[in-house]
């Protein structure tokens, strides 16, 4: 018995893998923007090395207690903690939004720790040099201190963000339609496992690659500038 | 890109070499190592589950090692989801499917299939307070399913298209989400149902809708004639004496029954 790839079988299915891509690219879009907005408040929060702008010790804690959880458990367990697990505490959510937010404060942590570095990295000298030009600290945070440290750890977070979109796919899991629940629901229909992997396989490829460069050119264009 | 295209035919190429040695050769295989790889479940009770110990056990570990006992050989069990049983056949990590196998016409396209050793059927089941006299009753309604099982084809023909069908990745997850009232109605085989239902009397569920009488069958890889013809004289052998039965009685509380060929 040789092994006949038949791809014709698996892309026969193309709507269900369009619909797989839509889903994994709606998990993605929203895990970026909530989340890394998320991972900002958490790193302004856990940041030190601002003197008087310190958040209070209870949140500090709180978020301490947040990105340590959620840094330290697989995503699988958190995905399941959310939809499996909540409807005994009453909160019943469906599987996409259980997955939405399963993805955004998975991120959340990530970014939080990624994004405190950069902050962390940047002079107080030009932290000092922003209140004396009379700044005050929200000006001083998303205008001096936020852009450059963007800019220093973006390759890490681009990183993290291609890591939670590959992630999505534990989503299927809970019968969310992204990429992978498509090319698992194919191939126990028709039997092309392989061929069926192999497709998902290129075309989670090709959209790690345009979301990396994406990722860059929106970046340069609207967080931090070129240069 | 040169190398890169290089790698790649290399790579290719070596999956095809491994895969055309393969002709007919399980049962001498099996024969020859003392080891036969069974696919089983772990997530279907009383046919496969996790005992206490830890260990597989059920109807159908007891069949793998039967057939094992017969031939003569180690039995080593090789745990598969619903969705996996197929591919472990195809791709060789089990010499048998004994798994909760229904036989139908797409499978018998990929594998072939012995004659029937245990009785099974699947339906759908729901809360009392939730009326469904006919598939239509589904429509609109969310039914949990494990995906690539048997109940996930059937349903797909007989549900309304308006049914909101959650597929989950096996029949632990597609439980989990009944339990946890993710979903309304969940189609499942009759024991791993009975046994949902025994363990959650808090759900107050019920047998709704016939969906298949589909009898077990065991899987071999498709051409394995040998393996076959083999297994199927050790089940016939078995239904003559009995020992089918006392499976099925020690298990399903009921004797096998009138089982297909």
């Amino acid at each position: 018995m040789r092994v006949q790839l038949d791809f014709m079988a698996v892309l026969a299915d193309w709507p269900l893998l369009l619909k797989g891509v839509a889903w994994t690219l709606a998990l993605t879009a929203v895990a970026v923007i909530v989340g890394t907005l998320l991972g900002i408040a958490c790193a302004w929060v856990r940041g030190r090395g601002f003197g008087d702008t310190l958040a209070p010790r209870w949140l500090q804690a709180l978020v301490g207690v947040y990105v340590e959880l959620i840094r330290n458990t697989p995503f699988i367990v958190q995905l399941f903690f959310i939809f499996f697990g909540l409807p005994a505490a009453g909160f019943k959510l469906s599987a996409e939004t259980a997955s939405f937010i399963a993805m955004v404060v998975n991120l959340g942590a990530y970014a939080a720790e990624i994004i405190r570095a950069g902050i962390e990295a940047t002079p107080r000298g030009q932290i000092e040099a922003a209140i004396s030009l009379a700044l005050n600290r929200v000006q001083t945070f998303v205008r001096v201190v936020l852009p450059p440290a963007l800019k220093k750890v973006w390759p890490g977070m681009v990183s993290q963000i291609i890591i939670v979109m590959l992630g999505s796919s534990v989503c299927g899991q809970i019968s969310t339609q992204e990429l992978s629940y498509a090319a698992d629901l194919i191939q126990s229909r028709n039997f092309r496992s392989f061929e069926a992997f192999i497709v998902i396989g290129v075309i989670y490829l090709l959209l790690s690659v345009a979301l990396r460069h994406g990722l860059n050119w929106v970046a340069a264009r609207f967080l931090f500038g070129r240069g | 890109m040169k190398p890169t295209k290089r790698l790649f035919s290399i790579a290719i190429a070596a999956l095809l070499a491994s895969a055309a040695v393969q002709a007919q050769t399980a049962l001498d295989d099996v024969l020859k190592s003392k080891t036969l790889k069974v696919a089983i479940p772990t997530d279907s009770a009383p046919y496969g589950y996790v005992g206490t110990d830890l260990k597989p056990i059920g109807l159908d570990i007891d069949m793998a090692n039967y057939i094992g006992k017969k031939l003569g050989v180690a039995v080593e069990l090789v745990p598969v989801t619903s969705a996996n049983r197929i591919p472990a056949l195809q791709t060789r990590k089990a010499d048998l499917v004994i798994s909760t196998l229904g036989k139908n016409a797409e499978r018998e396209k990929v594998i072939d299939f012995t004659i029937a050793y245990s009785p099974f059927f699947q339906a759908v089941f729901g809360p009392k307070t939730l009326p469904a006299k006919s598939f239509a009753d589904l429509a609109g309604k969310s039914v949990g399913v494990t995906r690539g099982a048997m109940e996930d084809q059937e349903l797909g023909k007989v549900a309304p298209p308006s049914t909101d069908t959650k597929r989950f990745e096996d029949n632990n997850a597609t439980i989990a989400a009944f339990v946890s009232g993710q979903v309304q109605f969940v189609a499942l085989g009759a024991s791993v149902a009975g046994n949902m239902m025994a363990k959650n009397p808090q759900l107050d569920s019920e047998y709704k809708l016939l969906l298949k009488d589909s009898p077990n069958f065991i899987g071999v890889a498709k051409g394995e004639d040998k393996l076959r013809t083999r297994v199927n004289e050790i089940i016939a052998e078995a239904k003559k004496n009995g020992d089918i039965d006392t499976m099925a009685k020690k298990w399903l509380g009921r004797p096998a029954g009138d089982l297909p060929l």
